[in-house]
Formats: structure tokens, sequence, C-alpha cells
């Protein structure tokens, strides 16, 4: 991960305890939740391979497996493809050659999707994402100002859309719900970055949702821990947010009943 | 079909707007005979009431009545005219001048209409009798309406039997005419027509007569429901009938479509007669979902959710309802369990399956995965089958969408979609943007456009105005429709009321008739009957027959065919063909019936005489005109007249509003006639209108600027044109006429527009009364006019001279010449089919032209100055006769052509000698909007004592496909009658100058 891709140049990534974080991540996943963690092998020749939720778009039964938008990290489908086919789910690849999206910058919200169109995404990586899942809705969003949609949200319930507080977060969202036929609820935190957590619903725990360290982001954290319904789980993610890495970036979540 | 209705409800227009027209009408009438005798001699003249002489009303009332009633065929362009024109037929002494006049001016015409108005003096005392004559007729008519029916079927289109007889004749008449004039109704041509008709008819006439059609309806089963109807009946009655054959109580979801091909479809609209909405198409209709209910398990029977089944099953299977792999094997699960029942697998084997249609493409890998998932369904009801499906179903993001083809404001393809939330953008399969309903403050089209006022988001102070383009007008009116309709049933607790139908205005009055959902849900809670068995029929049959395809295509072909011999509109020639078509079946027997598509028809509409009819049409804006004729020096009779009048206006106020605002006329009449003429304020209301409207146009010329490039190069904002006639008009003369030509400009605009605001405001109101206001001076003005309307498209010119002359005690002669120039090539075939449409609804429109001025919608203006008149008492020598006189062939649609209607009035026998006069002023007033050039002469004239003042007017109507050439046309006429209620119009000349067929407007 040394030499990942990074938006602005920034302090040096402590590969050790990166290390450390991402598999207390795991852990977490796979011992305190009791998920199935599927773990690619790390790829030096590919920096960025770690954050995997580039790589494939999960919903439901297909998979979609995606054309990221930094031509470095194209390789990085590759190995997700095997794991995916392993899986038996139905998978759909972006081949064309003038599309392409990051899962970053796929919101997918329980009832429709929404496509943040940025610098990793365009329209007709959308739009392929569209006639991938044609029972959801795809809405486009314009992300100017962060790398990826997701950099400023993501679901923290079936129905919340944690949301930054910056000025183009409080844009997309606008945007996101005058777009939606369905009304969410909104848990608007003080960091973007804070935004990114990963909820999961899962029956024998019930609302679970991975957010920031308090010790990164205090106030954000604050304003999860009034979530009394989620099983909240602080998780640091300091290391790779130094190389616009989010706690969702890390893992992509497929709902099955594996009978692996 | 529409003549018969069509008829009656011009005749009352007619009777109710001209008061004295209708006097004239009767002499006319009595005269019609041997005048129509000439007309079918000329052939090419249209029906026109020659007789000069008054006959006494007993006769006349009755007679003028059918005859009004029969002339139907004029509606389209009638509408807009007065009642009178028909009527006024018997011609003055302008005439010859007029067709003179109409025929140097009308350099291209291909069709020239002439209509006489006898003097209004001998029209007077008719008047009164008129006036009684038409209420007469009104009475008959909603009896000839009923009678129709029964007796229609005895009439058989082509005789008239005697009321009846009118009626058909009409229709005959109609019919050639439409054939021939391509205008878009046949009830105001009938009227006009109708003299013509019958002479026309009489030897055609054959004893039979049909009431009924026979039409079929597609249902969602596959199977085939035909019925017979009335020609003339409702939409409501064959959607009664569907849904009483289906067993159906909760309807209001659902609603009959029809194809204009296989790609448009449009609702039939329950409140209006079928014939006038499918036009020429087969009575082929396809019964279908138009409201999905967001929340199916709120249906009260399940054999509601049983069609909504069916259709979603169609939707899905034809790809209009995309779904995943594992949403379609799913649903195809449930499809099977509700129809076959538990798994068997003795049974159920894959080539069973295979014979459903779950998904447009289907495979092996869904059917196999779809009987797997059968046998999880083991148990299921076929109700509890239907409402898994729909559960699943109902969350698909394009449940319940209505998609229509756009274009944004930059061009680039786009998608919208009307569903019960709101208003849907997609670009390519991306939703790009989302319109709530609560957020869309009004919905408006304006030609092709399509327009939603938006409310400011939080941050904003201004609402903002969104347009889309659409590939046509009638897509935009289609898509204002269906968005009009959503809002109110889905957002409505009870359906907005028709807008008032003001005078003159010209907007669509179209609303949702029918029940919302709340109102839907609260009588479902009524049903009290045992759950209906019905019986379900497998899904194969239903995915072969999707989309009513079939029908489409016989559709289209009809439709192409029949505008290539007609080389007209298409909405002509099936309007034609509708009543050919009646005439034809009951001729031929009724077996023929069920078919819809009539081949003979066509051949008929093609008949030379046809032409003649057409002009009929534009006969009807000129009762218009007539509705409105006072002047200071006016006799003793003309008030009579003017008071009869105004109680005609009064009467059609009432009638066509829902809302009628009987204080306004209450007010004119009893304020003295000579404070409103005089009246100063109602200048300013002019002036403020006219701004108002220049505004717009200036708005419009922004958004349309596309379109006009052609010949707009005269591009002055259209509101400073109407200022400066407006000026000259004052300068010219002291009678306050101007005003009215303010307003007739403004409302002319609204043909084309709809406007839908699903939150009013108030504004509007008061904008409405000043129109009003306007108009009541307008009516006091007696004037002759001579209107030409000339359309000269880029690539096509139509040139449509419409004159109107009358001739008063003064002899004032004014003539009007519009010059139209349209991009388009049929200019009649587009105002046949609006005005089919619409005729009902024009008046309505009218009202919607306030509105616009409020809105952001640029209304076209076409501004007609009035000449400067000096009032003069109506004296009504004879009565007008028409006479209609297609001096070109008209060409088929195919390539780049020329095409010249005339229309002419015949000459007034009475009149006085030639055009040998003195010229006592001429007068030139140009006036430009966006895409009308319209250029005024005025000329008044001294012969033999007799003053005439005669107004030529030219609207060259420039455009490309996207204008609506026939509402460009019809609303020349009308706006030029409007402007000179107290002219007659002898002489239209349509020019159009195409480059290539372009039937792609239709």
């Amino acid at each position: 991960c040394r030499q990942a891709l990074r938006r602005v140049a920034g302090p040096e990534v402590d590969l050790a305890r990166a290390e450390r974080e991402h598999q207390l991540y795991v852990g977490v996943l796979r011992g305190k939740l009791g998920l199935q963690v599927l773990e690619l092998p790390a790829d030096e020749s590919l920096p960025d391979c770690v954050f995997v939720e580039d790589a494939a778009v999960v919903c439901e039964e297909t998979a979609l497996l995606t054309r990221p938008g930094a031509p470095s990290r194209r390789k990085e489908v590759e190995a997700m493809k095997r794991v995916l086919e392993s899986l038996n789910l139905n998978i759909v690849e972006m081949v064309d050659e003038n599309a392409t999206l990051d899962g970053g910058d796929v919101l997918f919200t329980g009832r429709e999707f929404f496509v943040g169109l940025s610098r990793r995404t365009n329209q007709r990586g959308a739009e392929i994402l569209a006639d991938t899942f044609k029972d959801y809705a795809v809405s486009t969003v314009p992300v100017h100002d962060s790398l990826h949609l997701k950099s400023f949200c993501s679901m923290a319930g079936p129905n919340l859309i944690a949301i930054g507080s910056s000025e183009a977060a409080q844009k997309a969202l606008k945007t996101m719900q005058q777009m939606s036929d369905h009304r969410y609820d909104k848990l608007t935190v003080p960091d973007d970055a804070a935004a990114n957590c990963i909820y999961l619903n899962i029956p024998s725990k019930g609302h679970v949702l991975l957010h920031r360290a308090p010790e990164e982001y205090p106030e954000s954290a604050k304003v999860f821990e009034k979530l009394k319904d989620h099983m909240l789980i602080p998780i640091a993610n300091t290391e790779l947010e130094k190389v616009d890495g989010a706690l969702t970036c890390c893992s992509v979540l497929i709902n099955k009943t594996s009978e692996l | 079909m529409t003549t018969e209705a069509g008829s009656e409800t011009e005749v009352k227009k007619d009777s109710e707007q001209l008061g004295p027209d209708k006097a004239k009408d009767k002499p006319e009438e009595a005269s019609e005979t041997p005048e129509n005798q000439k007309s079918r001699e000329t052939s090419s003249e249209e029906a026109q009431d020659s007789s000069s002489v008054p006959v006494p009303t007993s006769q006349s009332s009755p007679s003028s009545q059918k005859k009004e009633k029969a002339s139907p065929e004029s509606k389209g362009i009638s509408r807009f005219l007065p009642p009178w024109l028909k009527k006024q037929k018997s011609y003055t002494l302008t005439e010859l001048k007029d067709e003179t006049k109409k025929r140097t001016t009308g350099e291209e015409k291909v069709v020239e209409e002439s209509e006489c108005q006898t003097a209004e003096g001998v029209a007077q005392p008719k008047k009164s009798l008129e006036d009684a004559a038409a209420e007469n007729q009104h009475n008959a008519k909603a009896d000839d309406k009923e009678e129709k029916h029964s007796v229609s079927s005895a009439e058989t289109q082509v005789c008239p039997a005697k009321e009846d007889g009118k009626e058909t004749e009409v229709e005959k008449v109609a019919e050639e005419k439409e054939g021939k004039q391509e205008e878009k109704e046949k009830r105001e041509t009938k009227e006009v027509q109708t003299a013509e008709i019958k002479t026309e008819n009489i030897p055609q006439k054959s004893p039979k007569k049909y009431k009924t059609v026979q039409c079929k309806v597609m249902l969602l089963d596959g199977t085939e429901y035909s019925c017979d109807l009335e020609k003339r009946a409702k939409g409501q009655v064959l959607f009664d009938k569907v849904c009483e054959h289906l067993n159906l109580l909760e309807k209001d979801y659902f609603g009959l479509l029809f194809y204009e091909n296989s790609e448009q479809k449009n609702w039939l609209d329950s409140s209006k007669e079928i014939k006038r909405q499918i036009r020429s198409l087969p009575w082929i209709f396809t019964f279908n979902v138009k409201f999905y209910p967001p929340d199916p398990s709120q249906l009260t029977e399940d054999i509601t959710r049983y069609f909504l089944c069916l259709q979603l099953r169609q939707d899905i299977a034809s790809g209009r309802l995309p779904c995943s792999f594992v949403t379609h094997t799913l649903l195809g699960s449930y499809t099977l369990q509700a129809e076959l029942g538990d798994h068997d697998p003795e049974e159920h084997r894959s080539d069973c399956i295979s014979e459903f249609q779950f998904a447009p493409n289907q495979t092996q890998e869904m059917e196999e995965k779809v009987a797997e998932l059968h046998k999880t369904h083991r148990g299921l009801t076929p109700a509890q089958a239907d409402s898994q499906f729909l559960e699943n179903a109902k969350r698909l993001s394009m449940y319940g969408v209505d998609l229509h083809h756009a274009k944004d404001s930059e061009g680039v393809d786009i998608m919208l979609g009307v569903c019960a939330n709101g208003l849907l953008i997609y670009k390519d399969r991306l939703r790009i943007n989302r319109f709530a309903w609560p957020k869309i403050l009004k919905i408006s089209y304006k030609r092709s456009n399509f327009y939603i006022k938006v409310r400011p988001a939080e941050l904003e102070q201004f609402d903002s105005t969104i347009g889309f383009k659409l590939p046509n007008h009638r897509a935009a009116k289609r898509l204002w429709k269906v968005c009009v309709e959503h809002h109110t049933f889905f957002r409505l607790v009870s359906p907005e009321q028709p807008p008032k139908a003001k005078f003159l205005t010209l907007g669509s009055k179209f609303r949702y008739s029918g029940r919302t959902q709340a109102q839907t849900r609260q009588a479902s809670n009524l049903i009290d009957r045992p759950a209906p068995y019905f019986e379900r029929t497998s899904s194969k049959r239903v995915s072969r027959s999707l989309d009513g395809a079939p029908m489409g295509i016989s559709d289209q072909s009809l439709l192409r065919d029949f505008p290539a011999a007609g080389g007209q509109a298409a909405g002509d020639k099936i309007i034609d063909i509708e009543a050919a078509g009646q005439a034809k079946l009951k001729e031929g027997g009724r077996e023929e019936d069920g078919s819809p598509v009539k081949t003979p028809q066509l051949e008929l509409t093609q008949d030379g005489k046809s032409n003649s009819l057409r002009v009929d049409g534009e006969n009807i804006y000129v009762r218009h005109s007539n509705l409105m004729l006072e002047d200071l020096d006016k006799t003793q009779d003309d008030l009579l007249k003017h008071q009869a009048s105004i109680s005609e206006l009064k009467r059609n106020f009432m009638e066509s509003t829902p809302e009628p605002r009987p204080n306004e006329w209450e007010k004119r009449r009893i304020t003295p006639l000579s404070l409103q003429t005089q009246g100063s304020s109602h200048e300013t209301l002019d002036i403020v209108e006219e701004k108002k409207q220049a505004e717009v146009g200036i708005e419009e010329t922004l958004d349309i600027d596309e379109t006009n490039k052609g010949k707009m190069q005269v591009a002055t904002d259209a509101g400073e044109t109407c200022k400066v006639e407006h000026l000259s008009k004052k300068d010219s003369s002291s009678l306050p006429s101007d005003s009215s030509s303010s307003s007739s400009s403004s409302e002319s605009e609204d043909e084309e527009v709809g406007e839908y605001q699903p939150h009013r405001r108030a504004i509007e109101e008061v904008i409405r009364e000043e129109q009003e206001e306007k108009e009541d001076v307008k009516r006091k003005e007696h004037e002759e006019k001579i209107q030409h309307v000339e359309a000269s498209p880029e690539g096509s010119k139509l040139n449509v001279p419409v004159e109107h002359t009358k001739v008063t005690a003064e002899d004032l002669v004014q003539e009007n010449a519009v010059t139209i120039a349209t991009e388009e090539k049929n200019l009649s075939e587009e105002i046949k089919q609006d005005l089919s449409e619409e005729k009902e609804e024009e008046q309505l429109k009218l009202n919607g032209d306030v509105s616009h001025v409020d809105i952001d919608v640029a209304p076209q203006i076409i501004c007609c100055s009035e000449p400067p008149v000096v009032k003069t008492e109506m004296v009504t020598i004879s009565d007008a006769t028409q006479r209609t006189e297609i001096s070109t062939k008209e060409v088929p649609i195919v390539q780049t052509e020329t095409k010249t209607i005339t229309y002419e009035s015949p000459q007034f026998d009475g009149s006085a000698g030639g055009n040998a006069g003195v010229l006592l002023s001429a007068q030139t007033i140009t006036s430009e909007s966006i895409s009308t050039t319209t250029t005024t002469h005025i000329t008044k004239m001294v012969k033999g004592g007799v003053s005439e003042t005669r107004i030529e007017k030219r609207i060259v109507i420039t455009g490309d496909a996207d204008i609506d050439h026939d509402e460009a046309l019809a609303q020349a006429i009308k706006e030029a009658k409007e402007q000179h209620p107290d002219m007659s119009v002898t002489r239209v000349v349509v020019h159009k100058e195409t480059e290539l067929a372009e039937e792609d407007e239709e």
C-alpha cells in the first residue's frame, strides 16, 4: 500500500500500523460478527488493491465487475472476478472501454442506487450499472471535491444516510433527496470522512455499525453513539485514510448464504 | 363520428355566439338550396348560405339550425369563426371585392373562402328570430344528438334525413370537405358546409343512416371484446361497457388506449366523443392500466389486482418494465402459481413453461429457474400469488412510469417519466432529475415544447421554468395531459374543475375528469359484492399479443395511405374517413362496421367535392367574430341585435364554462354601450396586456429560436408590434377597437398551449377580466373584414387569406389579409386534428391565455391591427353565402409543393356595384411575432354611396416541423375574426410551401 494513489500528498503511511488496523477490521467482521471473510491475496504490483470495494458492486445475486477510473487499478478486478465466480454470483463485466466506475462511487440504499460522477466514475459506467441492476433506479450525483461519492456518505441504517457536514456533502445529499421517490433519514456528522461507515444487518446481531473511532473523529463519534438501536463498533482507519481510504473501501459485502 | 356531435355543438356555439348571424343564416338557409346548387356547380365552392333574403324565422330557424348542424364539418376552423360566417355565407357586396382582393392577395392561394355577410340591418330583425332559432337549435341539438344516435342509424351519413338529414348531410359534406380541406374539425365545417353539403349530399343521399360503429377492444388477457357503439358515443360509454364486460368495479385505474402508430398511444378521453379523438383511426382500442397504484395491496378486489397483474406481465414481457434476471424468474414463478396452481411435475414440464413469456429475452436458464421457484410457492392461491407478484413488481423502479421521449434544452435526448410521485428525467437509463408533484407549480406546453415551472429551491428566490422539447406538438400535448391526469389522480382529493371557459381564451381546457385515487378508494370501500369469479387465462396469449402491436400496425398503414392520397393532414383525413366510413357503412351494411378501417371511406374523402367542404371549417372561426358587434352608431335594431348577441355570448359562456362569470356580462349589458366603447380605460388595459404579451413573446423567442429561423427575419418583439398596432389603431380610429385586437392576439397564442397549474394563483383572474372587457368593446364594433391568411413556410408556403366581408348600411368593408407561413405543409391537417380534438376545448383555451400571460410560456402573438374604422351600423343586406372555391388541387403531401387553398364566399348578388369604388383611405400595418408576420391592409372604399372597409390580412407563418401550422392558421383566422367581429370573412387563402412532405408532425 505504500505506493497507493493519493489525491494529495500527505504524511507517509505507517505500514505496520495500517496492517494492524486492517487486521482489526477483518477481525471484527470475521470474529466479532461471524461473517465469512474472503481475503484477496495482496499484490504488491497493485498498490491500491486493499480497496476492494472499487473493483466490484454486488447486489443480491449479481456482481458487476467495474472498470476502475484509475488505469493502474484495472488489474485489481481480475482477482476480484475469481473470487466472485467462486461464489456463484451472476457476474457482469464492464467491458466498455469508455466506461469507468469505482465502487466507491456507488451508494446502494437498499431501494436504489446513487452513483457519484467523479473523476473515477463516468456516465457510461453508471449506465452499465443501471443496465446490470435493472430493478433499481440509478440516479447520478455529481461529485466534485472528493474522491468518491462515499467519501462523505454511506448508509448507516436501513433507511439512514450518514452524511458529512461539508458543503459538498450537503449538496450531494440534497441532490439525492430530490432524485429519490423515497424519503431517507439522515445522520449528519461533523466530519466527512466519518460519514463513511459500514452498516450491516446481521440476523443474530441486529443493526451493526462500524464507524470511525472517537480518537479520530470525536465529534462524529458522539453522533454515532446516539444510535441506540445499533451495535456500534468503532474502528480506527488512520493510516489508510492518508491514501483516501475509508472504511467501506476495504470490503465488499455480499449477502449470500453460501455453502462454502 | 365527430360529425354529428360536432355539428350539434357547433350549432350551439353558433347560435349562441351569433345572434345576428342566426338571422342571416336563416335566410341563407332558405336560399341555400339554390345557392347550394350553385356551389355544387362550382363544385369547389363551399356550402355557403347564399340567400341574401332573410327568411321568416319560423322556417328559417329550424332549417337554419339544421343547416348549422349540418355544417359541423367546418367545426375545426369554424369553431374559431363565429357561427355566422357559416350562416353569413350570404355574401354582401364585398364579395366581389373580397374575391378580387383575395385573389390578388392570395397569390399562392390554395383555397379561398369568401363569406359574405349580407347587410346586418336585415339580419337584425332576423336576429331575434335567429336567437329564438338558436335556442331552438340548442334544444334541437340536444335532441338531435340523442336523435342522431338513434336517428343516425336511420340517417346513414350520406342521406341527410330531416334533422338528421342536416347533420348527416353535414357529415357527408364534412367528409367530402374534410377530404379536401383536411381541416381539423368536422363540426364547424359541417355547419358551414351544410348548405353545400346538402346540395351535394342530396344527390348522394342514400337513405342509410348509421348510428353505430363496431369497436374492438383488446383486453389484457389477450382476448378481444367487440361491441357496437353509437358513432357519437363518448369514451365513457365504451369504457363502461368494457368494464362491465370484465366485471370490473375499480375501474378508475384503467383506461382505453388507441394507437396512432406503434409508438404513440393516446388515452381515450371518456368525457369526449370517441370519433373526435380517434379521427380516422380504426375503432380499435386497448384496455390498459392507466394509473398504476403504488400500493396494489390497497386495491379492494382481487379481480382488480388480477388485471393489474396482466398489465404488468405485458409490461415486463415487452421490456417496458425492466427487471433483473432474478426478478424475472421470481415474477414468472408467481405467474405460474397464479395460472397453473401448485407445481405438478407431470403437468408442468419445461415445454409447458416455455409457452409463457416472462421476459423479453427468455432463456432456458430462466425457465428452469422459474420452475424451480414455482415449486416453492406451493399452496398459494391464485389471488395470493397475484398479490406476491404485485408486491415484487411495485418495487421495480420503472413501475408505473410512463416514459416520453424528449430533448433537454441542450438538445440531449432524454426521457420524461410520469409517475404517481411526479416527473422523472432520465438520460439513457440513469435518472438525472426528478420533480415531485409538490415541487411543480405549473405544467404547460406550447407547440412541441413542454414546460414545468418549479418551486424555487431552498436558497433560491425565483421559480424556475424548465423546458423540454418533444418530438412534435402532439407529443407535447400528450405528455401534458398525462401529467395533468397523474397529478390529479394521485395528488388531489377531487378533480380540479376545468379552467373557466373564458370567452376568447384558447388554451387547452383539458382536465382529468375521472375519479382520483382518493375517490376511487373511497368508492371501493363501498364495494359490497362477493368476490366475483373470474377465470385466469393463460398469460401465454397475453405475452404474444403485447402492446396491441397489430393494431398499431394497421393504424399506421391507414394513416400513411390516407395522407398520401389527400395530401393533407392525416387528422383531416381521419375525420373524413370516419364520416365517409359511416356513410359507407350505412350504405354497405353494417357488416363492415366491425372493421374501423374503411378503405372505401377513404375514397370518398378524396373526392373533389371535399375541398369545398374544408372551407366551412374556417367559417367556424367566424362565429366568434360575430359575437361582438356593437357600435355607438348602431340603430335600435343594431342594439337589439347586440343585446341578442350578448345574450348569446352569455349563454355560450355559461355553457362552456363550468364556472361562468355572469357578472361581467351583466355589467356590460347594463352599462351603456357608448361608455364601454369609449372608455379609455379599455385602452389602458389593452396596453397592459400588450406589454405582457410582448414579454411573453420575447420569452418565446428565446425558447423557440430554432424554430423560427426560417422566416423570422423580421424579428421584432411581438409585444412591440402589438403596441404599434394599437397606437395606429387609436390614431386612425376614434373607436376603441384596438383593445379587441390586443386581446385577440393574446388569445390566439393559446391554441397550442395548454397550461396546468397544480397550484392556482389569483393573479390570472384580474387579467381575465381585463380581457373580457376588451372583448366586449370589440364586439361593439361593426366592421367588415376581409382576412387573408397566407402561410408560407420556409420550405412551403401556406397562404390562407381569410376575408370577411360584411356590408353594413354604411358599407364598410374591411379586409384582413393574414398570411401565415409555416414550414409545415399540412396546415389543414393539423388544424383539423387540433380542432377536432379541441373543438369543445377551444373556448376554454381562450381562457387559458390569460394564464399564459402570467406564465413563462410565451404565446405566439399574432397582431392584427384594426383599421381605423368609423363604426357604422351593420346592415345585412343579404345572408352571407359562402362559396368555397378550391382553386388548387390539393397536392398529396409528398414532396415539395405549394398548396393554395382558397375559400371564397360567393359573390353577393345583392352587393352594390362592382369594385369600382372611390378609395377613401388605405393603410398597411405590419406586425410580427416570432413565427408569424402579419400584414394588414385596410382599404376604405366608397361604392355607390356605400362605404366599404376591406381588411386584408396576410399572415405568414414560418416554422419548422415543430410548428403546428394548422393551429397557427386557425389562430390567425380566429384572431382576425375576433378582432373584426363585424366583418365577415370573405376569403381565406391558404398557401403552403413545403419542402417535402413532412408527415412527421403527426
